[in-house]
């Protein structure tokens, strides 16, 4: 047995089935060990994929177990930050392993050597240089526990080649984490949970903004339980769309500067603000000081630095959302908020965007609006990233399903990738990407992943031949002074579908809309639905 | 919160691993925090590292920082050192360029202050003083007609008074 077998033995007893990479000689005895077991090996067409792939699959069954990755040293570990950093923005937890050079070549600046742990320092949960073959499986125990526990996120393993090459006698994976540096609180203070009860009872307009923190937590259904007994009105950020169905009566939509406009005065215009796992981020609060002024906030989180990070609060309460609802529901109290939910719901009709799309185009929000609804209750749905994510998140309609996006990086790619890996782990759920024709093609190559490991794709571009989001942005900034963000010269999607023996649907206007809709997700075979947008539609 | 600037030190204990206190440091150069000094030195237990950082930025920054650093997975404990319950002491070690008529000068001002001098040469000396920063700042000032060549100062190493609310103390 070698460091490499004991790698592999360490996934399994973990319960990985699945991992996602890219070999390299660096990495080649861990790829070699993998054969010898169960567990499955994805290949990537290019690293950064394996990171969101594995993304995709950990959030497709609640973040429950840790997305694995694995690749080699050197450019390997390079092309995988990227996607190492958006997971870390979203605090989604992963377990990426990359191959090093052997121990005496470490800072020779040898063939493919990368300081990988320290390019990555302020990308990761924390991280580990594996020097000693002993140290396996007590690392791999604690690299499981830390991406998956307290505030998620990725945890590195950097293992050299001679490590994984190294002979071990026996194997033992310890049963239990010894950590004595890492605690994370779960349970909330029951004295602060009691100030927030106690709040909700003076307050007359209450609002929760549910952030991707509760979903992180499992805590959706008792979020929901809790607002549902008192009728408080919710709010979301992007990450934390899908905590509440969309068109439930107490959704009012998600906030910040691309949000709807409603939401945002849901939020300005409350008395008592109860933020939850929202890191209150810039995009979703422009003016933190402006939103909690004159008003009582409560700020859940499971994280302490993230309360008072960006915003001050009156009752701070640390601890895992899902717990803390848990014990939130077991209080009872009264209170009647139906003026405020009559005055909101008044919001909801008198500040809808209103749209005037040009009718010789797919109009992007009708179109998301109605592929949503035709989805099933619960398809997974994910948004890449440009003017489609901003459009997929005011117009899509989650019921029972996910809604994944890249919220705190803003990784373009991302959704192609991040499909693959959701539909690996749920095969019985429909999975459809929506990107732009800008993102598309920084992840096309992994249509060749797809149809390699028999991974039906169901994929969306809205093609308008412009990276718009930018092209947005410098209409508004620079006055119509386009630069770079021209994208003529795009494939023809019809014969590069042929080419992935994917099917293909043209929509150019919304008359067919529906007809090529329920074609595309009735197509067993994967597919790509091409929507022509107004090149000069905005979002906003 | 107030948003004048103010300093604090807090003492840290870590896992002794490798890349530890680039962890540290990482993490205020990417935040923007500031640093006006670090110290570090094994503990009685080799495992552990104390650390004692001494860092500025208005309330709300420094409230950040104790919780940013607390999150680190290498940080065993952060305590802040609150100037009426710690002590402070900062080692200095200062090259003065004195001629030999100016010695006996040099030597009872070393005097007053408890400092030594620790190597003299022809044309120099090097004092070794030990003690709050503000003694050794002092100190200084009165060097004023003097040429410093060299000045290496520590920056602070702190503990809590006391034997109470010890978190490790099998640890050191």
């Amino acid at each position: 047995m070698n460091g490499a077998d004991i790698m592999v033995k360490c996934l399994e007893a973990e319960g990985v089935k699945d991992i996602f990479g890219y070999p390299g000689v660096a990495i080649a005895p861990f790829y070699n060990s993998v054969l010898d077991s169960d567990i499955r090996s994805i290949l990537v067409r290019t690293e950064q994929s394996a990171a969101h792939a594995a993304s995709g699959y950990t959030r497709a069954f609640n973040n429950e177990l840790p997305g694995v990755c694995a690749v080699t040293s050197g450019p390997g570990a390079t092309n995988l930050i990227t996607g190492i950093a958006t997971a870390f923005a979203d605090s989604i937890p992963l377990v990426c392993i990359t191959g090093q050079v052997k121990r005496e070549l470490i800072g020779t600046d040898a063939f493919q050597e990368a300081d990988i742990t320290g390019a990555c320092e302020s990308f990761v949960k924390y991280s580990y240089l594996i020097r000693d073959v002993e140290d396996i499986p007590r690392v791999f125990k604690e690299a499981f526990h830390v991406a998956s526990t307290g505030r998620k996120g990725p945890v590195l393993i950097d293992v050299p080649i001679d490590v994984q090459q190294a002979t071990v006698k026996n194997f033992k994976y310890p049963d239990s984490v010894d950590m004595r540096t890492y605690k994370p609180t779960v349970k909330g203070n029951a004295v602060q949970m009691k100030k927030v009860i106690h709040e909700l009872e003076k307050a007359k307009r209450p609002v929760l903004c549910a952030g991707g923190g509760v979903l992180l937590s499992k805590g959706k259904y008792e979020v929901l339980s809790f607002v549902e007994k008192h009728n408080i009105p919710v709010v979301t950020t992007m990450m934390g769309i899908s905590v509440v169905p969309t068109e439930h009566k107490l959704c009012y939509g998600m906030v910040g500067n691309n949000g709807k406009p409603y939401a945002n005065r849901a939020m300005n215009e409350a008395d008592l603000l109860i933020m939850v796992g929202a890191s209150i981020a810039d995009r979703s609060v422009t003016q933190p000081d402006l939103v909690t002024k004159g008003k009582v906030v409560v700020h859940i989180d499971v994280d302490p630095a993230e309360i008072g990070k960006n915003a001050s609060s009156n009752i701070p309460l640390v601890g895992d959302a899902r717990a803390i609802f848990d014990e939130l529901l077991k209080i009872d109290y009264e209170a009647d908020y139906s003026e405020w939910l009559k005055t909101l719901d008044e919001y909801k009709i008198s500040m809808a965007i209103k749209r005037s799309p040009d009718p010789s185009y797919v109009d992007p929000a009708a179109f998301i609006n109605m592929l949503s609804h035709s989805m099933d209750k619960d398809a997974i749905y994910i948004a890449d990233v440009g003017q489609n994510q901003i459009w997929s998140c005011d117009n899509v309609c989650i019921r029972e399903g996910k809604f994944m996006t890249t919220g705190g990086m803003g990784t373009m790619g991302y959704s192609i990738p991040a499909a693959i890996g959701a539909k690996l782990r749920r095969p019985e759920r429909q999975v459809v990407a929506v990107c732009g024709d800008g993102a598309f093609q920084m992840s096309m190559c992994e249509f060749a992943t797809a149809r390699q490991h028999g991974v039906p794709m169901k994929v969306v571009v809205l093609t308008n031949n412009y990276l718009g989001m930018v092209r947005e942005y410098q209409h508004y900034t620079y006055h119509d002074k386009y630069s770079v963000v021209d994208l003529s010269g795009n494939p023809d999607l019809e014969k590069l579908s042929s080419a992935y023996d994917m099917s293909y649907i043209k929509l150019t206007d919304m008359s067919g809309a529906q007809a090529a809709i329920d074609k595309f997700l009735a197509d067993s075979n994967s597919c790509i639905l091409e929507a022509i947008i107004d090149p000069m539609d905005l979002v906003k | 919160m107030s948003s004048a600037i103010k300093k604090k030190a807090f003492s840290l204990l870590v896992e002794n691993t490798s890349g530890v206190l680039n962890r540290i440091s990482g993490l205020f150069a990417r935040r923007g925090y500031n640093i006006e000094s670090i110290t570090a030195g094994v503990t009685a237990d080799p495992r552990v590292t104390r650390i004692t950082v001494v860092a500025s930025g208005d309330d709300e920054i420094l409230d950040q920082i104790e919780k940013q650093l607390g999150k680190l997975v290498d940080v065993v404990d952060i305590r802040e050192l609150k100037p009426e319950n710690s002590v402070y002491r900062e080692l200095a070690l200062i090259k003065i360029k004195v001629s030999s008529k100016d010695r006996s000068e040099i030597s009872s001002l070393v005097d007053v202050f408890g400092a030594d001098i620790i190597d003299v040469s022809k044309e120099g000396l090097i004092v070794e003083m030990t003690g709050k920063q503000s003694k050794i700042d002092a100190f200084l000032e009165l060097l004023d007609g003097y040429e410093i060549l060299e000045l290496a100062r520590t920056g602070i190493a702190g503990l809590r008074r006391g034997t109470d609310d010890i978190v490790y103390p099998k640890l050191g």
